[in-house]
Formats: structure tokens, C-alpha cells, sequence
């Protein structure tokens, strides 16, 4: 559908309108939200939990869906963020939970700094293995640096003040969850940007062809390294929330099985999409709370079930398939 | 008129094997040279050399009178050295528009931002809308690369070459595997380069080299045994020789 118009070099804009998508995903996050509080208000732990593991997922989704880089180890930029926020608090007397969010994202994008230099410096398997002992070197770090951590028994005594001095972190979650679903909110708009952008389809590129982006001048190490920092200050982002609503750190945040599951969530969902990072984690975490609650004994044998299910009949993810299914539907209506 | 690219006794062996011995190449802007050779003759080295993809043993690349042996790959992309491919190398899920826009906004230093589109600045949609209506893709813009046809994809493989705005171009079979009804098109895109730019060509289809190419050079076991004009090519005994050579080993080990 390009016109051509009168001598003037003009391509018409592609179809559909990204902004109309962007705004659709703000009000599907806000039903969402609602729905949660109005169906499980006694479980608002769980919901805020569940956001800060989104702001995980979609943190690995820029690394991996977006740019290709598989990683077993992306708990280290969660866990920095959380014990930044957790040790602001517990040990300097920040309490600001704005503060702590900012020292969160701050240490999640070092992280990811950290991690970059490391791991890029390896391709394919090597690169996973190099994921691996970075989370255990993570993990140990933050277990031997137990005066500031408190180690095994976990970083307690984070104490956030009020939300804008009057909102406080109550028994109940229902502080800790709007502002998780603020936050949500926030990092959603600002990723929806960051992939459109020339940034994000350099992304795009690299993850297919890095030699190609090379013979077009761009250097991917750098461009991956970037968006590493921003993917650290995500995940720290999403540490952080951890880190004030449950008002303490534990060393799993920082664990093997937690990167694990956070790329299991993101497959479940499908990589390469914002929407499938939320889908993905959403899912696995209402399923895993509610098998575990019917069958404490089998949960784990359903969760193992329902991802081959997931990987074998819908290899793009749920999200990712079903979005699929709809675009040639909705071609096949033309 | 001064050299834009030379290369200067490039040598590169790897292990006892020779595979580029002693080879200079002096091009001005405008040139339009064909390297040709039979098969192991070291034309993918050659490009790999000049490139930067691989060292070479001794030896010197010029670039716009810039010593350019110790510069990277990208390096010497953003000094106006640009190839492309001899397969496609593009980007499957991505539309013409998206390639040709990623390299302008890359040449301009704007690849890295991380707001906006490249569909609202005007600048880059400009320049967008110009190469890819010069290459015939303009009805094409916002189509997934997977969709379009290989001889339209040839197309775009030099459109991105030439939104990087290169001094020296090399295409790498501009014409391989394209079917024959449209190799026109891809023989007018080369006759409309511009005219200032200098285009190395690594071609195997003879047709096209007499077309295009105002001066042939042959490369042979490692060596260029022939640079001059094409209508003398064809008549050089040790060009002969080199592909007959080839042809009789070729039948001999069939």
C-alpha cells in the first residue's frame, strides 16, 4: 500500500498504528490489575510478586528475545537491584521508596554492565556457561558478604517509608501493589518505545546477522552492551519493588533457579514480545500457585507437563502463538 | 584523478599456503572494475583482506589516501569501504524501508537512539523513499524481506550499500542465483550507481563483466595475471591458460 505522489518521494506509513497497540497494552496491564485486586484481594502479596518477576522477564526478554543473547544467569541484575534497594534502606536509612527504586535501577544497569563485559565476550553455548558462573559467583558474593546481606538469613530491617508520605506499606499490599503496578506501567510505555526506536531495530538486526550489522558500520558489542545496562536497570527495577513490598532480601533472589524460571516464563510466553514476557509470567506463576495449592505433591510434574505442552504445540509461546493465529486470520479475512 | 583505494604487494598465506601473493589494485572514483578469476583463486580472500575481515600477512589497504590495514571491519565500513553480499545476508522479519532506514540512520550516528522512529523523520524517510524508488522496491517498503522475491532482495542488498553512502563499493555476485528474467533490472541498478563512486565487482557471469566493467582484472592462484581492458581479456594467452587449466582439472576430478 505505498503511493507515490505527484514526483514527491513519499512512501505512506506501514499499517496498523503502534501508539493504538501501546495504548491497548496500558489498558489490558490496568484491567488486569483491577481484575487481580477485585478476585484476590487477600492475595496481593503473590500480585506484587508477580510484578516484580514481569519487570524480570521483560528485563531477559530485551537480551534474549530482542537481541538474541541466551542466559541462564539473569537473576544477578534482579537480585543487585533488590539488595541495592534492601541494603539503601536496612543499612544507610534510605527509606524513600522512590530512592530505593533508583538505587535498585542503578545497581541492576551496573550489573548488567558487569555481566556484558563477561558474557559477550563468548558466543552461543560458552555464552550460556558463562551466564551460569556469573549467577553462582553473584550468588556466592552476596552469601560471604553476609554483614551487608545477612547472608543465608536474608537482608532484613527494610523499612520504605510512606509513598509520597502518605501511602504506607500496610499489612495487606495494597501500597506495595499499586506502586508495583505503577511501575509496571512505566517501564511498559518506556520498552514499547525502546523497540521501536532505531536502537531497538539495530537490536532486531543484530540478533539475526551480527556480521551483516558489522558490514553496516555498527559495532554489536557495543549496541548488546547498551542494552544490557538498560536490561539491568529493569531487572533492578523489578528487584526492587521485591525488595520493598516483601521488606526483605533473600539469597534466592540472586539464584540459578530463578534466572531459570524467568527464561521458562519468557518461552512460555514467547520471546521477542513485551506482551509475551507479561503473558508468559503471568501464567506460569498463577499455575504454579495454584497446582501447588492443589497438589503440593505433583506441582512440579504439571508445571514440567505444561511447558513441553507449551514448547511442542505452540513453539513461539503462548502469546506468540496465539498472536500468530490472529494476523493470518485476520489476513486471510482481506 | 587520485586513487580512492589501493591496496598495495597484499599478501596472505595461511600456514605454507599462499592464497593472495603480491597483489596491488589501485582504483580512482568512478572506476567500474570487475575481478574475476576461476574457482580457488582467491577472490573470497581478496574481499575478506580488504575488508578487514582477516589480517593480512604483509601488505597495505588505502582508503581515500588513509592507511587503513590496521582498521577493523566496521572501521573501515565508516571510512566509505562498503561490500555487499553473494548471498543475501538481510534481515528476514525486517521491511526494505526498515534495512534501507537502519543504514541511513547508522551512517548518521542516530542508530543508537532509543525514542523515536525512522518513519517520522523526514530527513531518513527521504532518503528511504529515494533509494528504494531508484531500486524499484518503493511498492515493496513495508514488507517483510521474507516475502519478496530473491532478484528484489539482490535489489536491496545494494540499496543498504548505498544508503551508507560508500566511496568504494564492492558487490560480492550482485547477479548470483537471480533468475534470468531479472537480471535487467539488477544490470540497470548497476549502470545507475553513482557516478563518483568507485565498484569493484566479483563476478563469475561473463555477460554481465563485459557489460559493466571498464577495466577486468583476473586473479589466478593467488596472483593478478591480467588488468586491463575486458576486450583484451579473452585473447591474454596466461588467462586462457588459467581457465582452461581449471576447467581441465575441474572435468578431471568429475
Amino acid at each position: 500500500m505505498t503511493v507515490a505522489m505527484n514526483n514527491q518521494t513519499t512512501l505512506s506509513r506501514p499499517r496498523g498504528g503502534s501508539f493504538k497497540r501501546d495504548l491497548i497494552g496500558v489498558i489490558v496491564i490496568i484491567v488486569f490489575a483491577a481484575l487481580g485486586y477485585v478476585l484476590f484481594p487477600d492475595n496481593l502479596a503473590l500480585l506484587t510478586r508477580i510484578l516484580a518477576v514481569a519487570l524480570l522477564v521483560l528485563s531477559l526478554d530485551l537480551v534474549t528475545g530482542y537481541c538474541g543473547v541466551a542466559t541462564l544467569g539473569h537473576a544477578a541484575l534482579f537480585g543487585s537491584g533488590a539488595y541495592a534497594a534492601g541494603i539503601l534502606s536496612a543499612h544507610y536509612g534510605i527509606n524513600d521508596p522512590f530512592l530505593m527504586t533508583m538505587g535498585g535501577i542503578g545497581a541492576g544497569a551496573v550489573a548488567g554492565l558487569l555481566c556484558a563485559v563477561i558474557m559477550l565476550r563468548a558466543h552461543g553455548l560458552p555464552q550460556l556457561v558463562l551466564s551460569i558462573a556469573l549467577i553462582y559467583l553473584f550468588h556466592e558474593f552476596a552469601n560471604k558478604a553476609s554483614s551487608w546481606t545477612g547472608g543465608s538469613d536474608g537482608l532484613a530491617g527494610i523499612m520504605p517509608d510512606a509513598v509520597f508520605g502518605i501511602y504506607e506499606f500496610d499489612l495487606y499490599g495494597h501500597t506495595a501493589y499499586f506502586f508495583g503496578i505503577a511501575l509496571l506501567l512505566i517501564v511498559f510505555v518506556l520498552l514499547r518505545i525502546l523497540v521501536r526506536s532505531p536502537f531497538g531495530m539495530l537490536c532486531r538486526g543484530i540478533k539475526e546477522d551480527p556480521l551483516r550489522i558489522r558490514a553496516m558500520g555498527a559495532s554489536p558489542n557495543a549496541a548488546l552492551t547498551k542494552m544490557y545496562v538498560i536490561s539491568g536497570a529493569v531487572a533492578g527495577t523489578g528487584g526492587a519493588l521485591s525488595a520493598i513490598s516483601t521488606q526483605v532480601v533473600a539469597l534466592d533472589a540472586l539464584s540459578f533457579t530463578q534466572s531459570a524460571e524467568a527464561l521458562v516464563m519468557l518461552v512460555l510466553g514467547g520471546t521477542g514480545s513485551l506482551f509475551g514476557a507479561l503473558a508468559g509470567t503471568l501464567i506460569f506463576m498463577l499455575f504454579e500457585d495454584y497446582v501447588s495449592a492443589a497438589n503440593p505433591f505433583h506441582w512440579l510434574t504439571m508445571v514440567g507437563v505444561l511447558l513441553i505442552a507449551v514448547v511442542l504445540f505452540a513453539p513461539k509461546g503462548i502469546y506468540g502463538t496465539a498472536a500468530a493465529y490472529f494476523s493470518r486470520r485476520r489476513e486471510g479475512s482481506q | 584523478m587520485s586513487a580512492v583505494f589501493e591496496v598495495k604487494n597484499l599478501k596472505r598465506s595461511f600456514g605454507g599456503l599462499v592464497v593472495t601473493n603480491d597483489v596491488s589494485i589501485s582504483m580512482a572514483p568512478g572506476d567500474r572494475v570487475a575481478l574475476i578469476g576461476p574457482n580457488g583463486a582467491g577472490k573470497t580472500t581478496f574481499v575478506n583482506l580488504v575488508t578487514g575481515t582477516i589480517p593480512p600477512s604483509s601488505g597495505e589497504v588505502r582508503l581515500g589516501g588513509e592507511t587503513v590495514t590496521k582498521v577493523d571491519a566496521i572501521g573501515r565500513v565508516r571510512r566509505g569501504l562498503v561490500r555487499s553480499f553473494q548471498v543475501t545476508r538481510l534481515f528476514q522479519d525486517m521491511t526494505p524501508a526498515e534495512h534501507v532506514g537502519l543504514a541511513v540512520l547508522q551512517r548518521s550516528g542516530r542508530a543508537g537512539r532509543l525514542f523515536g522512529s525512522f518513519l517520522t523523520m523526514p530527513d531518513v524517510m527521504a532518503e528511504v523513499s529515494e533509494l528504494l524508488e531508484k531500486l524499484g522496491l518503493a511498492e515493496l517498503a513495508h514488507r517483510k524481506v521474507s516475502e519478496i522475491a530473491y532478484g528484489q532482495q539482490r535489489l536491496l542488498e545494494i540499496a543498504v550499500a548505498l544508503a551508507l553512502k560508500p566511496k568504494v563499493l564492492l558487490l560480492d555476485e550482485p547477479a548470483a542465483g537471480v533468475p534470468q528474467s531479472d537480471t535487467g533490472r539488477i544490470e540497470q541498478a548497476l549502470a545507475d550507481l553513482p557516478k563518483d563512486l568507485a565498484v569493484l565487482m566479483i563476478e563469475h557471469d561473463m555477460d554481465l563483466v563485459f557489460r559493466f566493467a571498464k577495466r577486468v582484472i583476473v586473479l589466478a592462484a593467488g596472483t593478478i595475471i591480467f588488468d586491463g581492458l575486458p576486450a583484451d581479456v579473452t585473447k591474454d594467452a596466461r588467462v586462457r591458460e588459467a581457465y582452461l587449466g581449471s576447467y581441465a582439472h575441474a572435468s578431471h576430478v568429475a
